[in-house]
C-alpha cells in the first residue's frame, strides 16, 4: 500500500497508509487527519483539501483540470506553484512516499 | 409497515415492495421509524403508492448520485417524468439537465458561486449576521423561524443576488412551489402548483437582466452572455436556478441548526467553548436533518443496484436524509455531534448535480452560529415547534425560544 506523508503546518507529520485507487483526501480522512476538512467529499467543489506538494513529487502527479485550478485560486491559505487539491490526487503505486505539506487554514 | 415481496422467477432477489408514502404528512411528522423500515428492507425498495424506486442506504444513494449517465436528471428529479408529462414551469437548464448540457451551465453557475467570490461577500455576510443578533439581543423571546432563520437569508441574500427592493414577498412562496412540485400530485403539489401564478410572474420578471443590480450574482450570470458562454434566452433561466434553490433551502437548514443547537444544549455549549466549530456545526445539521429530503432519477437503461435489477424509464426516489443517517456509514447516525467528521454526507447531494450553491450556504450557516455563540449565553425552547409541511423540504414553521445574553 502506497505511503503518505503529511507534513502538518506546524511541523509535525503524520505517515498514512493509502489504498490503491483512492485519493489523497480519501486517505487522509479515512485516518482522520486534522487539516483536511474536504467540505465537499472530493467533488472539486470546496477548495478545503488543499494541499502543497513537495517539490520533487510536482512534476510526478497527473495535470490539474481547469476547475482545479479555479478553485484553488479561492482556497483560504495561500495559493503557491505547488497546491493542489488533493482529492484530485488519485493513489497509485507511482506514488509511494508521497509528501504533501498542508496549509494553515482551509477555510 | 407491511413488506411484501414481489414473485421471484429465480433470477436476481426480488425487489420488498412497501406501502409507505414518502410524501404524507405522517411521514414528514417523524421520518426517521420510516427511514429505518426502507434502509433495513433491502439495497433497493419499490413504493407501491408511487410506482417508484426508491434507495436510502448511504452506499446506494451515492451510487446513483455518482452515475449520471444511468441515472439521468433531464427527464425531472421529482416524480413527474418529463418523457411522458409535460414539465409545470420550463424546465430548470442546470438540474434538469444531463451532461453535456449541464457541463456549460453549471460551469457558469461555479464561477459565479466560486471560494474566490465568497471571500469577497464574506465581510458583508458577517456583518449582516451581527446585526441580526442585534435584533435578537433587543427582543430576548421571539420566533426562531421567521425572526432568524428567514430574516437572516433575507437580509443578505436578494441583494447579493442583486434582486430589486419590491416583490420580495414572492421568494420564500415561489421556492416553497417549486420543492412542493418535485413530489407526487398530492394536495401539497396541487395547492402550490394552483396559487403559482403571481410568484411566476414575479419570477419571470426578476430573472431578467434589467432588473438585476450590477455587481449581483444574477448580473454575473448575464455577464457570461457577452463571453458567448450561454445566450441571452438561458441567462434568466439560470437566474431562476438561484431564486428556486437559494433562500428556502439555507432558511430550512440554519432552522435546523438553531433547532439543533437548542434542542441539545451540551452541543450549544461545546460552540460557546469554540465559536470556531460554527461552520461545522452548521454542516452537521445540514447532516443531521437534511432540509432537502429527497431527490429523484429516472434510469436510462436496464441496470444493475445492489443485487437488485431496475428497468429502463423508470423512477428512483434517492432518501437523502435516510443515506445521512445509515449507521452502516455513520456512528452514532442518530446524535447531533458538532464535532463529526461530516465529509461525504450528502444533504447537498453528490457528483455532478451537488449543489452548486454549499458554498453560500456554509458561509451563511458559519456567519450567523459564529455571531450567536460569542453572544448568547443560552437558549431555551419556550413552546411547541411546529413543523412547515413540503413535499422535499424538511423544517419548522415555528420555533418559539427565548435567549439570555452572554
Ligand atoms: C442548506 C442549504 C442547501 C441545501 C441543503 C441544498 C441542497 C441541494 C441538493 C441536495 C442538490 C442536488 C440536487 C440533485 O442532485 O438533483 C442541490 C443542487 C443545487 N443547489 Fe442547493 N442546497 C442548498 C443551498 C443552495 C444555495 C444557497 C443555492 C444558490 C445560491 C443553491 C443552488 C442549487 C442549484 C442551482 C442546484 C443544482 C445544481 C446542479 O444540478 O448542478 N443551493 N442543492
Ligand atoms: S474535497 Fe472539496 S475540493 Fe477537494
Amino acid at each position: 500500500m502506497p505511503a503518505i506523508t503529511f507534513i502538518h503546518s506546524g511541523g509535525n507529520t503524520d505517515h498514512i497508509e493509502a489504498s490503491d485507487g483512492e485519493s489523497a483526501m480519501q486517505a487522509a480522512t479515512r485516518h482522520g487527519l486534522d487539516g483536511i476538512l474536504a467540505e465537499c467529499g472530493g467533488n472539486a467543489m470546496c477548495a478545503t483539501c488543499h494541499v502543497y506538494v513537495d517539490d520533487g513529487w510536482l512534476a510526478r502527479l497527473p495535470a490539474m483540470a481547469d476547475d482545479e485550478d479555479a478553485l484553488l485560486d479561492g482556497a483560504a491559505a495561500e495559493r503557491t506553484a505547488n497546491s493542489r487539491l488533493s482529492c484530485q490526487i488519485k493513489i497509485t503505486p507511482e506514488l509511494d512516499g508521497l509528501v504533501l505539506r498542508l496549509p494553515e487554514r482551509q477555510v | 409497515m407491511s413488506a411484501a415481496s414481489s414473485a421471484s422467477t429465480g433470477g436476481p432477489p426480488a425487489v420488498p415492495h412497501l406501502d409507505v408514502d414518502p410524501f404524507a404528512v405522517a411521514f414528514f411528522t417523524d421520518p426517521f421509524p420510516t427511514h429505518d423500515v426502507l434502509r433495513d428492507a433491502g439495497t433497493v425498495v419499490y413504493l407501491d403508492k408511487w410506482n417508484v424506486y426508491g434507495v436510502a442506504r448511504y452506499a446506494e444513494v451515492h451510487a446513483v448520485l455518482n452515475d449520471p449517465a444511468t441515472f439521468c436528471s433531464s427527464r425531472g428529479v421529482g416524480l413527474s417524468d418529463f418523457k411522458k408529462e409535460k414539465p409545470w414551469r420550463p424546465q430548470s437548464l442546470i438540474l434538469e439537465a444531463d451532461p453535456p448540457a449541464h457541463t456549460r451551465t453549471r460551469a457558469v453557475l461555479s464561477r459565479v458561486l466560486s471560494p474566490t467570490v465568497m471571500k469577497q461577500v464574506r465581510d458583508r455576510f458577517a456583518a449582516a449576521a451581527e446585526e441580526r443578533v442585534d435584533v435578537l439581543l433587543g427582543k430576548r423571546s421571539f420566533d426562531a423561524i421567521p425572526d432568524l432563520a428567514e430574516a437572516y437569508p433575507l437580509s443578505i441574500f436578494p441583494d447579493a443576488l442583486g434582486l430589486k427592493p419590491e416583490g420580495r414577498e414572492h421568494l420564500i412562496p415561489y421556492a416553497s412551489l417549486v420543492f412542493n412540485a418535485f413530489g407526487p400530485p398530492n394536495q401539497l403539489r396541487q395547492d402550490a402548483i394552483e396559487r403559482s401564478a403571481p410568484h411566476q410572474a414575479y419570477i419571470a420578471a426578476q430573472c431578467q437582466r434589467e432588473n438585476l443590480a450590477p455587481g449581483g450574482f444574477g448580473a454575473c450570470i448575464h455577464a457570461r452572455v457577452d463571453e458567448g458562454e450561454i445566450t441571452a434566452t438561458e441567462a434568466p433561466l439560470l437566474v431562476r436556478s438561484l431564486l428556486s434553490a437559494g433562500l428556502d433551502t439555507t432558511v430550512n437548514g440554519i432552522g435546523a441548526a438553531v433547532y439543533c443547537l437548542a434542542r441539545f444544549p451540551d452541543q450549544w455549549q461545546r460552540l460557546r467553548d469554540d465559536p470556531t466549530l460554527a461552520r461545522n456545526a452548521f454542516e452537521e445539521a445540514v447532516r443531521f436533518e437534511s432540509p432537502v429530503q429527497t431527490f429523484f432519477r429516472t434510469t436510462t437503461r436496464e441496470v444493475e443496484l445492489g443485487g437488485a435489477v431496475i428497468g429502463e424509464g423508470e423512477k428512483v426516489l434517492m432518501f437523502l436524509g435516510a443515506a445521512n443517517r445509515d449507521p452502516r456509514r455513520w456512528d452514532e447516525p442518530d446524535a447531533y455531534d458538532i464535532t463529526r467528521r461530516t465529509s461525504g454526507h450528502v444533504g447537498f447531494g453528490s457528483g455532478i448535480h451537488m449543489c452548486v450553491g454549499q458554498l453560500v450556504a456554509r458561509l451563511e450557516g458559519e456567519v450567523i452560529l459564529s455571531a450567536l455563540a460569542r453572544r448568547i449565553a443560552r437558549i431555551e425552547i419556550t413552546g411547541e415547534p411546529k413543523r412547515r409541511f413540503n413535499n422535499t423540504l424538511r423544517g419548522l414553521d415555528s420555533l418559539p425560544i427565548t435567549i439570555t445574553p452572554a
